[in-house]
């Protein structure tokens, strides 16, 4: 039976890398500018944990093979080197391995957090309330009116609290369900929490960042295709968090002013 | 011999006489001979009603791509009337009118991720059915007042689970109803005693009611209320028009 | 080295079914009390997993007899998006808590633990007593959530605020099912630290003559380990409970800021912070997975000595190992966190620790390795597991690699690959610990063989099947038609 094991295992082993290996299916293709150090640290753990997995699953799968059961006349042996082998294999091996990955982790971790955001980025807000997300652009003015939490009203519209009639900012500010955003140009996204935790996650533009209420947390990114994208909560949010979505539009440049122009003769 | 039957006859006449109290109670669906109609008029502009975006929900964006649907708090006519105001006796009913419950069973429906009615009118006790015409699940949230005679309440009704039935307990104008999951879902249940009409599209409205005097009362979601003394005679229908100013 | 007739005149021969089988004093009583509280517990947990997965499978469509089980959350048997969230959090919870910490820990350690320094019993016999009926009263509390009108809480068995602490508002069983959750881990860590202390001063106190720690069996270790890291990480949890049901009975707002907006009505809550309760979660969270494991590790270790007729490579390695797993996963927690919105610079402060902490589970995984060559293993089902629970480790613990790091994590954060992950070393490597411990100690605690024909179908339909359900969980993370996040009562991708 312990041969069992041991084909079972090598068997598993490499079922489970034919996919990754042959790219069988891949990632979401990336259209960001910050995306590739991500993308590139993903096929690098890829690699070290792939070979550690292979390499750990079929050693385990041979010494099952080769020492259960009781192989009479064969002596008991002991690994040569001992503990101290391996716990030397492991630092030097895994240790420098797994801090090889964090060190250059850090540079695609920096590029997205320790820097700034452009001096003309476009501020646009999101909000993310139970169960939908909502978009705010500062409209020409370029400032974003104060939000009134107790003029929340879901029925009328007013789903960031907006006082149009007495907050001069608020006047030319515009609301909509859908995010568009013109391509190549970087983008700072202000995240609010209108009630719990959301998150929001584009997997092509490489951007996953949880909301957080009480504190109002902020993005930069910049996508470079045209298309239409998916942006779902991963934060459970309540009941309806699996149907808490919204839809990203990358478009050009002359496309999304079009586009502005007419959310904002629609407000 | 005489005597008892006497007695036999007397008892079953009282008996049937009792019945007939009783029944006449419980389950009118039409009471009086009287009729009340009347229209809902705007004075002044309506606000403007928001389009809805519906495209979190594609299969119901879908249904309304060609067509788009607006919020419909104050839905007024080209002609200046008003739809989906509550119209409904506050004072002048009897004893038996006041607690009779309309043996209609309207539907609630959700359709196109709206609600249709987006107003409902009913009796205390009243039984209606709540749908879900979609393809997509949606949860059904009324807040009744806080401390008041009906519960808050909150259950989700996918496609593919049965109508639900319901009733309310007490008197409220109005409960909000709304669905979590599609924000701008957005309706009313007004819960009253008596007769009661919602105004249709071109804002018009029909009570029937037993001859008496009473007052009526119009409620509309953002212009409040309405009220107004009307006289209702046997034969001849009475009218009563209100007129709600803009905001 | 203690005076044992001060043990044995603490003892004396209990008469009555009571004082014998349910209020006993006796560590194996209470040891085969937990045992089966977490045998009750795991058939319920997993009926639960049944039913999501047989709603994910056929959603929208009627599960007979659903609506019995209730009736709001099935009209009509079809499952709402809040019974489903209702079912995930209790199945978590369930598994987690009342049989991760129950089984490995408190049955086998209770059993075992004194019998294995060489002690007469526990020293505080009625705090270990107390002990299992705490924990089991805490079991009730929980499943009671079941039984109330809104029914369980439907937050995720990690409760993160404020959808957890601002109430009702926030969905069906986030009044009463949160108070009792809460309620019941509370009680539950109670339960959890009176065993601890039973644990640690059976462990330095109560050991035979000659018994020196280093002689101890690697069972013992792992229990001693695992029961430091249970007071220190218990002993946040249920201080993170009470103030998590203090914001709701006593309108306090520790993890409630203002402004808040639910159902267009602002909440009446100021000054909390929802990070806090993450912070405070996850410092007992990460542990814990520990407290799941490390027993299971002393488990394998012990079942593999004894069938592979030789020592381990090196028996204070694999101690140093397990103690250097328990002191690091203090400093890795923030790793559930990198996304949260706490200072990214903490984001990567954390990474590393957890990327160190590959490199004890690694010598472990060489440990046993190492042990094997060489040897000459008797197979037999307390074996199968264990090398199935290596197996399953090391594949749970690479996928761990991409979920060390901050920049990976963007892309698999709350995706089914952390389900794959968690259920790897957790749902199955744990748990195949505790089928080695079942199958190797069974004649020891109950008196007979279990049938060794079964056991070794048990270890196939397990291993395989196991492996079938979370590895493509895993894999099927990367492509963008297949990769679905977690929580989910359906997905509505609709590329």
């Amino acid at each position: 039976m312990g041969k069992f094991v041991a084909v079972t295992i090598v068997v598993i082993a490499i079922v489970s890398a034919i996919p990754i290996l042959r790219h069988t299916w891949w990632m979401a293709e990336d259209i960001s500018t910050h995306g590739a150090p991500i993308d590139e640290q993903m096929s690098e753990t890829m690699a070290e944990a792939g070979i550690s997995f292979l390499a750990s699953q079929i050693i385990l799968a041979y010494f099952i093979w080769r020492f259960s059961g009781s192989r009479p006349g064969e002596k008991v042996k002991h690994f040569p080197g001992g503990a101290k082998a391996m716990v030397w294999a492991a630092f030097l091996l895994v240790g420098t391995e797994v801090l090889a990955l964090g060190v250059f982790g850090v540079k695609a971790w920096a590029n997205i957090y320790f820097t700034p955001p452009a001096a003309n980025a476009m501020p646009i807000q999101v909000q993310a309330g139970q169960f939908a997300f909502y978009f705010r652009y500062p409209g020409p003015d370029g400032t974003f009116g104060p939000l009134h939490a107790d003029l929340i009203n879901e029925g009328t519209q007013n789903f960031f609290g907006l006082d149009q009639d007495h907050d001069q900012d608020s006047k030319d500010d515009i609301v909509t369900a859908e995010m568009a955003i013109p391509v190549n140009r970087e983008i700072h996204l202000l995240m609010h929490a209108k009630d719990v935790g959301h998150s929001f996650f584009v997997p092509e533009l490489r951007v996953q960042q949880d909301f957080v209420p009480g504190l109002d947390v902020t993005l930069h990114f910049t996508a470079t295709k045209i298309g239409r994208y998916e942006i779902v909560c991963t934060q459970l949010c309540g009941l309806g968090h699996y149907n808490m979505k919204a839809y990203l539009n990358v478009k050009s440049q002359p496309d999304f002013d079009d586009w502005l122009k007419k959310q904002a003769a629609l407000q | 011999m005489k005597a008892a039957q006497k007695i036999a006859v007397m008892s079953s006449a009282l008996l049937l006489l009792a019945f007939a109290f009783l029944y006449s109670g419980n389950n009118v669906s039409a009471a009086g001979e009287g009729k009340i109609t009347g229209t809902i008029k705007l004075d002044g502009t309506a606000p403007r009603q928001r389009p809805i975006d519906m495209s979190k929900e594609p299969s119901c964006a879908k249904i309304h791509e060609s067509n788009p649907v607006h919020t419909e708090n104050v839905v007024a006519s080209a002609s200046g009337t008003l739809q989906n105001v509550v119209v409904y006796v506050s004072e002048g009913l009897t004893g038996n009118e006041a607690s009779a419950v309309s043996s209609d069973n309207p539907t609630w429906d959700q359709k196109g991720c709206q609600y249709i009615p987006h107003v409902m009118a009913l009796n205390i006790g009243q039984h209606f059915k709540v749908v879900n015409s979609d393809q997509t699940s949606h949860n059904i949230h009324p807040m009744p007042k806080q401390g008041g005679p009906n519960h808050e309440w909150n259950k989700s009704q996918p496609t593919g689970a049965p109508p639900f039935d319901v009733t309310w307990t007490g008197e409220e104008v109005a409960i909000p109803v709304k669905c979590n999951i599609h924000p701008w879902m957005h309706g009313y249940m007004a819960v009253v005693k008596g007769p009661n009409a919602i105004s249709d599209a071109n804002g018009a409205f029909t009570l029937n009611l037993a001859p008496g005097s009473y007052t009526l009362t119009a409620w509309q979601e953002e212009l409040g209320t309405q009220t107004q003394k009307v006289t209702v005679a046997a034969g001849k229908p009475a009218t009563a028009d209100f007129t709600f100013k803009a905001k | 080295m203690h005076d044992m007739s001060h043990a044995q005149a603490a003892h004396h021969e209990p008469t009555g079914f009571i004082r014998k089988h349910v209020f006993s004093l006796d560590h194996k009583v209470i040891g085969k009390q937990y045992y089966g509280l977490a045998l009750a517990a795991v058939l319920i947990g997993m009926f639960l997993s049944w039913l999501m997965r047989i709603h994910l499978g056929w959603t929208n469509y009627p599960i007979p007899g659903l609506e019995l089980l209730s009736k709001n959350g099935a009209p009509g048997n079809v499952m709402t998006p809040e019974f489903y969230l209702q079912l995930m959090t209790m199945h978590a919870t369930i598994m987690v808590f009342f049989v991760l910490t129950t089984a490995p820990f408190a049955a086998f350690g209770n059993y075992f633990l004194p019998i294995q320094v060489g002690a007469e019993d526990m020293p505080f016999p009625h705090f270990n007593m107390m002990s299992f009926w705490v924990t089991f009263v805490g079991f009730l509390v929980l499943v009671s959530s079941f039984f109330v009108p809104d029914g369980p809480t439907l937050g995720g068995w990690t409760q993160y605020a404020p959808l957890s602490a601002v109430g009702k508002v926030s969905g069906p069983g986030q009044g009463l099912g949160v108070v009792l959750w809460a309620t019941s881990i509370a009680i539950f860590c109670v339960g959890q630290l009176l065993g601890s202390l039973n644990f640690i001063t059976t462990t330095l106190d109560m050991r035979t003559r000659g018994m020196s720690m280093w002689r101890l069996p690697l069972s013992a270790w792992a229990w001693f380990i695992t029961s430091v890291m249970g007071l220190t990480a218990f002993a946040v949890l249920m201080p993170a409970c009470i103030l998590l049901i203090l914001d709701h009975v006593a309108g306090t707002s520790f993890f409630v800021p203002s402004n808040l907006v639910i159902n267009d009505q602002l909440q009446p809550h100021s000054g909390g912070s929802t990070l806090l309760w993450q912070h405070l979660f996850w410092f007992f969270g990460h542990p814990e997975v520990y407290i799941a494991i490390v027993p299971g590790m002393g488990i394998v270790s012990h079942v593999l000595v004894t069938n592979m007729r030789k020592p381990l490579l090196s028996h204070r390695v694999v101690v140093y190992s397990m103690g250097a797993l328990a002191v690091l996963s203090y400093m890795v927690y923030g790793h559930h966190m990198f996304l949260s919105g706490m200072n990214p610079v903490s984001s990567l402060a954390f990474s590393f620790p957890t990327l160190v902490i590959t490199i004890p589970s690694t010598i472990l995984v060489l440990m046993w390795l190492g042990s094997l060559y060489g040897a000459k293993l008797r197979i037999n089902s307390a074996s199968l597991f264990s090398l199935g629970f290596i197996s399953m480790f090391i594949s749970g613990g690479v996928s761990g690699f991409f979920l060390a790091q901050p920049s990976t994590d963007i892309m698999l954060h709350a995706t089914y690959f952390v389900v794959g992950h968690f259920h790897m070393v957790m749902g199955v490597a744990a748990m195949f610990g505790i089928f080695a411990g079942t199958y190797f100690w069974f004649p020891k605690m109950f008196g007979r063989m279990m049938n060794e024909t079964l056991g070794k179908l048990h270890f196939w339909l397990s291993f395989v099947g196991t492996y079938c359900i979370f590895m493509p969980s895993t894999i099927l993370e990367w492509p963008e038609t297949y990769a679905v996040t977690r929580r989910l009562w359906t997905t509505t991708h609709s590329r």
